[in-house]
């Protein structure tokens, strides 16, 4: 069977996303690059838990930091990940208008996410707060920042991954890529989990 | 099944530049490595001559400064490295049975990375002056420096380290999912081995140093403050972070050699490798602990006797895994049938040189003597015998014991002998005073020395066998040039061989293997050679093989990561944002251009192998 063949509930595999050798090495090749990231990541913690306290004269994260306006970014993006489940579960039983449904509306919560945090930002700055003022500056913007841009990206490659296969239903060819990018969003999520203790919680508690 | 029609059959230049198969990819990444290694080698020359008399005015200064740190980076990142994936590009995917990589198009977009990331980081030398940071490039003296040099540097490497941690995922998930049957993981040669967890130690370290790098362009280009303690900023996260990177990445240069000396050792003692597993697990707990020392490089930093305390004896720890090594390739010679090939040589003369420079690592890991050696040539004498006593030759090997399989033909013997001989005495010459040099107190990335000191004859030994070790490499090159104007060579297995890459015809078919072989034992072709077989079975009756069609968007999205970097050196963002756009076009178009390869028909491969060509 050509790979790019829509899938009918007859030949339906139980995990499409890896029934090709294409599909098992894009699967697990994922998870091998998500583990770099999780260094790449450790490291932006680590250099932001060495000069969190370096603000000198500017405006701490206590002082900065809103918990509700956080909370609720962190509420889109948990949600995001719980919709990208629902698309996931769709793309498993081959019902592709109901994944295209759930992935447009983790779509729709990351843009919100993004939204949220360009706020954020731009009020920090105006607070005294910027990228340049303090080593604290930097490595915020830097660690906050590196997260955000996984957020667009995310949406970039959700997007195009939708457009490109809207009318093609489900095959052996997209099913890996739609499971490959729930498997970054939760990622992405999971990570935001940690910036949200280790950035927020523990910024307001010293 | 369905044939695809789009596949076009290029020629020329344009096959080179959209290739996405693995052999000729290992072929790229050898001839851009070897030629980067040529440019090292002139540079680590041009240093030996100005220390070659006391108070020698020929490359003083600044120039200097910019000769060592790009030696050592050239060779590290720039030729070391390619060359191994060179090597593990050309040989994995044959050792294991496999067809292909994991990842073709993957695979190209990693040498294009490398590839233009080493271009621009060496046109430092003529755009305002290399990078004169070391190859450490240390916060404040990298960030500080006032020139573009290290902003050659940042951005160079960034884009070349990008393409690095891409063929390691490649070569990870290649080796895991793409094993011929029975080829189980205890059944892989030591090179693959080798490479497998070289490739995880990439997957781990080279994030850090993306990151390491991300801090510093920031710092540089949009006056971030990591490492200004003016503002908050402290210059040892710099440190911390390029060496949790850069210890490993010592491991991930010498267990390549360590499996390439594994192979050759066992090939021409006609015995079965001494101690498979103990060499597995020596090879896996190398890796491990090498993410564990990275401390020991910053021993005189000031990070108080108890985190020295334990770092000295996690380095320490490393002497073990790596003695069973050496005590494994001995006893694989013990009443073997050696044949002192110039691949064989190579691999004996490497077991002593990295043994002491193992011996001086240990030396070098009590922390207590290091305040004594530190920042002197003792280090620099240590190193380059673990690196080029030990890395080089074991690739110089390599080369011999491969370039039948890669360039089908077989380099000559007598040639070959002169190179191992000029190269290995002059190694020895060039090194060896380095340490009295350095226990006699000369710094290192100085550029002079006064005479007097009793530093004079040394240095000049030393210089005189970095010319030989020149002349060796010129002899390899002409060596390279006649075996280039020769006929094929016809034999397929030269050396009498004990692994799959040499179960297939001269030249290579570009599928591999027509029928996938079945593997059944550790040195899979020597098996079938004792059970009378001379050739593999085969696993599978012959089909349609698929393939992956060429594509030229490796090397634009290369171009485009090149291009931005020079907006970000020259702070012109609309060349940065232009650079990154054609990237994200290119991302574009791989993602809607729907290419599912192309097949070989069965009669094309029946008549393969009825032609003696697959």
């Amino acid at each position: 069977m050509n790979a790019g063949e829509r899938l009918t509930d007859a030949n339906f595999p139980a995990h499409p996303e890896k029934a090709t050798l294409e599909g098992k090495n894009k699967f697990l090749g994922f998870w091998l690059f998500l583990g770099g990231e999780t260094v790449l990541f450790a490291t932006l913690f680590g250099t932001y838990l060495g000069l969190r306290n370096m603000h000198l004269e500017g405006p701490s994260g206590a002082e900065l930091f809103s918990l509700p306006l956080v909370f609720l970014a962190t509420m889109l993006l948990l949600t995001s990940s719980l919709t990208s489940v629902y698309a996931v579960l769709s793309l498993k039983q081959n019902k592709v208008r109901s994944l295209q449904g759930w992935f447009l509306v983790t779509l729709l919560l990351g843009l919100g996410f993004l939204g949220l945090e360009i706020y954020e930002f731009i009020h920090y700055v105006h607070e005294g707060h910027t990228f340049t003022s303090s080593a604290f500056g930097s490595a915020f913007y830097t660690l906050v920042g590196f997260h955000g841009a996984h957020v667009l990206f995310g949406i970039l490659w959700i997007t195009t991954l939708l457009a490109r296969n809207w009318n093609r239903g489900i095959t052996l060819s997209n099913a890996p890529k739609y499971y490959l990018f729930a498997l970054y969003w939760h990622f992405v999520d999971v990570v935001w989990v940690f910036i949200f203790t280790v950035v927020y919680l523990m910024g307001k508690v010293g | 099944m369905a044939t695809h029609e789009s596949h076009k059959k290029r020629s020329g230049l344009m096959d080179w530049l959209t290739t996405v198969d693995h052999k000729k990819i290992g072929i790229l990444y050898l001839l851009a490595g070897g030629f980067f290694f040529l440019i090292g080698g002139l540079e680590a020359v041009l240093m030996r001559i100005q220390l070659m008399e006391p108070d020698s005015k020929i490359f003083t200064g600044e120039l200097y400064n910019q000769l060592l740190t790009m030696h050592g980076t050239t060779m590290i990142f720039l030729a070391a490295m390619p060359i191994i994936f060179g090597f593990m590009n050309a040989i994995v995917p044959l050792q294991l049975g496999a067809r292909d990589v994991a990842f073709p198009y993957v695979n190209a977009v990693g040498f294009w990375l490398f590839f233009f990331g080493g271009v621009l980081l060496n046109l430092s030398w003529f755009l305002g002056g290399a990078p004169e940071a070391g190859w450490t490039a240390y916060a404040p003296l990298s960030t500080v420096a006032e020139d573009t040099g290290v902003d050659f540097y940042v951005l160079g490497l960034q884009i070349a380290g990008a393409g690095t941690l891409a063929g390691g995922i490649n070569f990870l998930v290649t080796i895991i999912n793409m094993r011929a049957p029975g080829m189980t993981f205890m059944r892989m040669p030591l090179f693959t081995w080798a490479s497998f967890v070289t490739s995880g130690l990439i997957l781990f370290a080279f994030p850090a140093l993306t990151v390491g790098f991300f801090l510093l362009m920031f710092e540089r280009v949009f006056d971030a403050n990591f490492f200004n303690p003016d503002m908050g900023g402290n210059i040892l996260i710099w440190e911390h972070i390029f060496w949790i990177f850069g210890h490993p990445e010592v491991y991930i240069l010498i267990l390549p050699a360590f499996g390439i000396i594994s192979e050759v050792i066992s090939t021409f003692s006609n015995k079965r490798l001494f101690g498979y597993s103990a060499m597995v697990f020596a090879t896996v707990l190398i890796g491990f602990l090498g993410f564990m020392v990275w401390v020991h490089h910053m021993f005189t930093v000031g990070l108080g006797p108890v985190a020295n305390s334990i770092f000295a004896v996690a380095t320490m720890a490393i002497a073990i895994p790596t003695g069973v090594k050496i005590f494994n390739w001995i006893f694989t010679m013990w009443g073997g049938q050696i044949r002192f090939s110039t691949a064989m040589l190579f691999a004996v003369g490497f077991v002593p040189t990295f043994v002491m420079g193992g011996v001086t690592g240990v030396m070098l890991s009590v922390p207590a003597a290091d305040y004594q050696y530190h920042d002197s040539y003792f280090v620099v004498a240590h190193f380059h015998y673990v690196i080029v006593g030990g890395l080089i030759l074991g690739l110089f090997s390599g080369l011999y014991y491969w370039y039948p399989r890669m360039f089908n033909r077989v380099l000559n013997e007598t040639l070959g002998k002169w190179n191992f001989w000029l190269f290995f005495i002059g190694f020895h010459l060039t090194f060896f005073p380095q340490h009295w040099l350095g226990l006699m107190g000369m710094p290192r990335r100085v550029y002079t020395y006064m005479s007097g000191q009793d530093l004079d004859g040394a240095n000049f030994v030393s210089t005189i066998g970095a010319i030989l070790m020149g002349a060796g490499t010129i002899v390899l090159l002409i060596n390279i040039i006649i075996s280039a104007s020769s006929k094929y060579a016809t034999t397929k297995d030269p050396w009498d061989g004990r692994t799959l890459e040499w179960a297939m015809p001269v030249p290579t078919p570009e599928y591999n293997f027509a029928q996938t072989p079945l593997v059944r034992g550790l040195d899979a072709l020597y098996v079938e050679k004792t059970a009378g077989n001379g050739e593999m079975t085969p696993a599978e009756p012959v089909g349609e093989i698929h393939m992956p069609n060429g594509s030229i968007l490796p090397f634009i999205l290369s171009l485009g990561m090149f291009i931005s970097g020079f907006g970000f050196i020259y702070s012109n963002w609309y060349v940065a944002g232009a650079g990154l756009g054609l990237v994200l076009i290119t991302m574009f178009l791989r993602s809607i251009i729907d290419d599912h390869g192309y097949h070989i028909h069965k009669e094309e491969v029946e008549a393969d192998i009825k032609g003696g060509r697959a």
